[in-house]
């Protein structure tokens, strides 16, 4: 697992604004890095400097050991990058367009040919590719982007909102083709569809206000939110003190909540003390209390939770 | 220098792919011979040569060719294909060139396809070939000039009106420094080399002698670094404002 992407202190000014603030990390072959974060987090504008895009105010980024403001070529030549909203010419047809980056490449005659026709094929374009850009749908036109980007099976790939506008099917094919690719290369994708992260990524980095604020696997940031391990415990209504009470009582158990009813049913959420496993505890319980269960389940934690904690800006408190 | 063809050919081929080109050669064609006709009164001097024709065309490029250079960074910006392009294994330079050598070309064949001028001229009367040849070399170099410009004013906006507009601004200030209208201006109250300096800097100054037939290396030199500086200019502009 040799380090592919080396990221150093990387920061990015505009006028007195700071977009990107000492970004630092790495990424190595096999790893699949989700950038997450609000948008104006800096999320692209670091991708745009990874990509020799944008010229840094500080700090550098090396791809495969070449530094991209020293050796810009030999970096560019091992990174495939799909930029924000994936433009390509409009007046080109696919065929013509992935030919015209495929000799920018350095490929040509019958490698070029092949090259191009196995990447349509990954991506499923065949049947748009003598049509004009201008006139495919925004499925395609994303697609086509991401065509582009891995048409030289580039070692690094980045990818800047790869499924934006993408139906939930063509998401699922998108996906796939990521994981399929993953373990040969060094994949850094931005998003901020909680989901994907979880569907696809190694390892996830939260960025705010131009700074790395977690960076984990997606189970490190499950770990993050407060309702990470808590039980939800769905049962016909009763008497809901009683029951809450008894709950109380149960060996490992911090804290009951009621957290509403339902005509029949009350659901109720308890959070364990740390490092508590406590589901086999509240199923005895209810057994022995004769309880209706409708639904009991340890809960994950949510991504999205542990993304507005650390993303939201603060309120005052009240 | 392989990357610099790949960029001509797609942006050549961009050309025709879209009305531009018919537009832009069937316009030019049938200014310059309207020009030359009427204007040029061809027929009425009598003379076997093509000074009517070659006459016209500082005035037809400050028009036509802000016309044609207007998209050729101000649409790859707009449409974010820049960011795409300048990641690729290529330097700024080939970028900038290979754009620029397209539209030269495109201009090269708009004015290839005058050659029934030539004819023309030669079926009437025996006229001093070389000097069109030399003509013809001097338009061509005067339209680079002008699609430099029109490169570096595509270059600072979006949008491709401003773009039109500033290059003819500039363009026309170019055309204008040789011309006794302007010149008289300075005459009289400034030095004598400053009056040099703003009339050197005159297409029309070093188009006229070169189409005279002279082909003076110092003429030639003012149009190849007249459009070295330009596209200097642009591929700085385009490092600077890439990021809006």
């Amino acid at each position: 697992m040799g380090t592919m992407v080396d990221i150093t202190g990387l920061r990015k000014e505009f006028g007195s604004i700071v977009a990107v603030d000492g970004v630092s990390f790495t990424v190595g072959q096999g790893e699949v890095l989700g950038f997450l974060g609000p948008n104006g987090a800096g999320k692209s504008t670091t991708m745009k400097m990874i990509t020799g895009f944008l010229t840094p105010t500080g700090g550098t980024a090396k791809i495969c050991g070449y530094d991209i403001l020293e050796q810009p070529l030999e970096a560019k030549k091992r990174i495939g990058y799909l930029p924000e909203g994936a433009p390509a010419y409009q007046d080109m047809t696919p065929s013509a367009f992935l030919t015209f980056i495929g000799e920018m490449r350095g490929l040509s005659g019958e490698d070029l040919r092949k090259r191009v026709s196995g990447t349509v094929e990954k991506v499923n374009l065949q049947s748009v590719l003598e049509q004009p850009i201008e006139t495919l749908s925004k499925g395609f036109k994303r697609r086509l982007g991401l065509a582009q980007a891995i048409l030289h099976d580039p070692e690094v790939l980045i990818l800047d909102e790869p499924t934006d506008g993408l139906d939930p099917n063509q998401k699922h094919e998108v996906r796939t083709l990521i994981r399929t690719m993953a373990p040969e290369k060094a994949i850094i994708l931005s998003t901020h569809i909680l989901e994907e992260v979880q569907a696809v990524c190694t390892r996830a980095m939260i960025i705010a206000k131009g700074k790395v604020v977690t960076d984990g696997t997606p189970a490190d940031l499950e770990g993050q939110s407060p309702t990470h391990n808590t039980i939800v415990l769905t049962v016909r209504s009763g008497d809901v003190y009683a029951m809450q009470a008894q709950l109380a009582k149960i060996d490992g158990v911090k804290k009951v909540e009621e957290m509403g009813q339902d005509g029949e049913f009350t659901q109720f959420r308890i959070f364990p003390d740390p490092g508590r496993w406590i589901i086999a505890d509240v199923g005895q319980c209810a057994r022995e209390q004769q309880w209706e269960v409708a639904e009991l389940q340890v809960e994950r934690g949510q991504l999205d939770e542990v993304f507005r904690n650390l993303t939201a800006p603060k309120q005052a408190l009240t | 220098m392989g990357r610099i063809k790949v960029i001509l050919k797609r942006e050549l081929a961009g050309y025709f792919a879209t009305p531009i080109a018919a537009v832009f050669i069937v316009i030019f064609l049938l200014l310059s011979g309207a020009f030359t006709f009427y204007l040029g009164n061809f027929f009425v001097r009598g003379q076997a040569d093509l000074i009517p024709f070659f006459d016209f065309h500082p005035w037809l490029y400050l028009v036509l060719i802000p016309a044609l250079a207007m998209r050729l960074w101000a649409e790859e910006r707009k449409e974010g294909t820049i960011e795409m392009l300048l990641t690729l294994p290529v330097t700024m330079w080939e970028v900038v060139v290979g754009k620029f050598l397209a539209a030269w070309v495109f201009t090269g064949i708009a004015l290839a396809l005058t050659f029934p001028m030539w004819i023309t001229v030669n079926m009437l009367g025996n006229p001093d070939n070389g000097v069109i040849v030399a003509s013809y070399l001097g338009s061509l170099l005067m339209a680079g000039g002008f699609l430099a410009i029109g490169s570096c004013m595509s270059a600072l906006t979006k949008n491709q009106v401003i773009a039109f507009i500033l290059s003819v601004v500039v363009g026309l200030a170019f055309v204008l420094s040789g011309f006794p209208m302007i010149l008289n201006l300075f005459s009289g109250w400034t030095p004598h080399f400053i009056l040099n300096a703003v009339s050197s800097f005159s297409f029309l100054t070093h188009f006229h002698s070169i189409s005279k037939g002279v082909l003076d290396l110092r003429d030639i030199f003012f149009f190849v670094s007249l459009i070295a500086f330009w596209l200097f200019a642009t591929a700085t502009i385009i490092d600077m404002k890439k990021a809006e």
